[in-house]
């Protein structure tokens, strides 16, 4: 029996597809409204539990989850030490800074971001010296308000910046949900998971040799 | 910072309440029981090493290690792992002693954490040193103890697994000439990134039928055989060597009895530019982390000035007592109680309860008094002179 944390919210919609092309037994209890946080689906030989995006790299560390599915972003920002398995190729996106169009380099710029690790890491490998201010949801409203002249946040169509005056200005890297695994279950359960990442990795086009 | 509570430690470090001090030296003296029977001796070095010798030589980061200066105003590290200053000590007040030393050590070693907060910066570290063989036999010899260790543990169900970082450098080194490619892709496996990993491999332009080679190569779980077909065919010498290493341990892990409890998983390094030869780590089910690892580091006494071949492993005893929480044998507790006229008499009884295995301990009563509260927490109470404070309690 594997246990896998899923990112809530359009990952775990997206991974579910995934899932059922692949094959996969996926119970219809799972779906966006719903309020249970674990399903067991006996059928599939695995148990599902959401959890908040953020999350899920710490689940799967201490190993209370065998496997977890999440974007790349929270990887990046969370640099916990688990295996990354398989890039799963959904919820595309990518880490950009944006801010208002007319922006110009200030002589006290502040960056508002949910991802405080990974903007200091791309500014300080600029060269840049930035204030890095953390906020937990609606960065865009930072530049708006004038708490920051930038953000760095995740852009998929780009219309939560256009509806709030932003554009992107740099693009930091490519975003998709990957699939990850404790360093113990990548042993000692690496048949169910082999089998899990073969059937998936035929539906995701990508070759994996396992 | 805000002056510390009155009870507050500082970040990552912790008391042992007696239960867990039980366990812990329950769990140390397992371990020592069976270095001893391997005829590992016990060695013990300084808290505080110079950062430029045994700081500079150890595997771990210098971001993780906890600095302070002496006076003369040279920087100091507490001491990050056992296995740097152990070799410090072979290359200096053992140099003499002849070859191969088998050493070991139950100690605790610090590494400051970035992560979290709750995290632990000192670690128990129960382990062993194998100095000056280089041979398969060497490194048969600290796996198979390992298993024996957990074995005596009574960990249940556990696995080690088995990398060979010279066989993988070589076998890279054979189809990809540019060295920071090839770099990249050691780092990736040190990441445990296999993605990237594929991505970087994809893009380096080798022949398809390489590419996976390489692919077969590092997936966990393949068997001696596959790493066998896929090296035999080898030119280089490194793959050619580290190939018959492999195969020359295995048929002593078979002799130890213990090839069952290893699986191969080539993409496993460890610490990078640390390990030479084997990895191992050992995982037990429902642990989310190794309970131990080890390997070989032949590299590491260049630090010292002598070219010594090494192997070893350390227990992280943490994660040893997470996964198996043996409690010691209870012994039976009496609690002594006596009066002042009493005394001789109740400690010479004291002090033959003792010698009978008992654990004996003594309590002066007033005259007046009954039996105090505390006696609920022996399992048996002797009074002098009998009877007395009888339904105190």
């Amino acid at each position: 029996m594997l246990t896998i944390a899923m990112a809530k919210g359009r990952i775990l919609k997206e991974a579910l597809e995934l899932f059922s092309r692949a094959g996969i037994p996926v119970s219809d209890s799972l779906n966006e409204d719903s309020r249970k946080l674990v399903i067991t689906m006996p059928e599939a030989g695995f148990s599902l539990f959401l959890a908040k995006p953020m999350d899920v790299p710490t689940y799967v560390e201490y190993g209370v989850a065998d496997l977890g599915i999440v974007g790349k972003d929270v990887l990046l920002e969370q640099e916990r030490d688990v295996y990354e398995l398989l890039d799963l190729r959904i919820s595309p996106c990518r880490m950009a800074v944006a801010g208002k169009p007319d922006w110009r380099p200030g002589l006290y710029p502040r960056v508002a971001t949910k991802y405080p690790r990974i903007a200091e890491k791309y500014f300080k490998e600029k060269g840049q010296q930035v204030e890095v201010i953390l906020l937990n949801g609606s960065v865009e409203l930072a530049p708006i308000i004038g708490l920051a002249d930038r953000i760095v946040d995740i852009v998929s169509t780009g219309q939560t910046l256009r509806e709030n005056g932003l554009v992107e200005l740099e693009p930091i890297c490519t975003v998709t949900s990957r699939m990850i695994a404790n360093r113990a279950s990548y042993r000692l359960k690496s048949e169910p998971i082999s089998a899990l990442m073969n059937a998936l990795s035929k539906v995701i086009g990508e070759c994996v040799r396992r | 910072m805000t002056k510390p509570l009155i009870f507050e430690k500082p970040t990552g470090f912790r008391d042992f309440p007696p239960p867990l001090a039980a366990r812990k030296r329950m769990m140390e003296e397992l371990i020592q029981t069976e270095f001893a029977k391997w005829g590992y001796a016990e060695v013990g070095t300084p808290t505080l090493e110079f950062y430029e010798t045994v700081g500079q030589a150890s595997a771990i980061a210098e971001s993780r290690m906890f600095k302070c200066m002496d006076r003369e105003g040279n920087t100091l590290v507490l001491r990050p792992d056992q296995t740097a200053p152990i070799a410090r000590v072979v290359t200096s007040l053992l140099k003499h002693e002849p070859l191969p030393l088998r050493l070991c050590y139950h100690a605790n070693v610090f590494r400051a954490q970035e992560n979290e907060a709750g995290r632990n910066s000192e670690f128990f570290q129960s382990g062993v040193e194998l100095v000056g063989e280089a041979g398969a036999e060497a490194d048969a010899e600290v796996i198979a103890l390992s298993v024996k260790v957990l074995t005596a543990c009574r960990v249940d169900s556990f696995q080690i697994a088995l990398g060979h970082v010279g066989l993988l450098e070589g076998f890279l080194r054979e189809r990809i000439e540019d060295d920071e490619a090839l770099t990249r892709l050691k780092e990736q496996l040190g990441a445990r990134n296999l993605v990237e990993f594929r991505k970087q491999l994809g893009e380096i332009g080798l022949k398809e039928s390489q590419r996976i080679e390489i692919e077969t190569l590092v997936q966990a779980g393949t068997t001696l055989d596959q790493i066998k077909r896929l090296t035999s065919g080898s030119r280089s010498l490194a793959v050619q060597e580290a190939g018959q290493h492999l195969e020359e341990l295995f048929e002593y892990l078979d002799a130890y009895g213990c090839a069952g409890a290893v699986t191969l998983d080539l993409g496993l390094v460890g610490s990078l530019d640390y390990y030479t030869g084997v990895y191992f780590e050992g995982y037990a089910a429902g642990q989310g982390f190794p309970l131990l690892s080890g390997g070989r580091y032949d590299g590491l006494y260049r630090h010292f000035r002598r070219f010594l071949p090494a192997t070893g492993f350390a227990v992280q005893l943490d994660h040893l007592l997470a996964a198996r929480p043996l409690r010691p044998e209870p012994r039976e507790t009496i609690g002594l109680f006596y009066q002042a006229d009493r005394k001789k008499e109740a400690l010479s009884q004291a002090r033959q309860l003792r010698e009978e295995g008992y654990a004996v301990a003594t309590h002066l009563l007033a005259e007046e008094d009954g039996l105090p509260e505390i006696a609920k927490r022996y399992d048996r109470v002797v009074t002098l002179p009998e009877g007395k404070g009888e339904g105190g309690c």
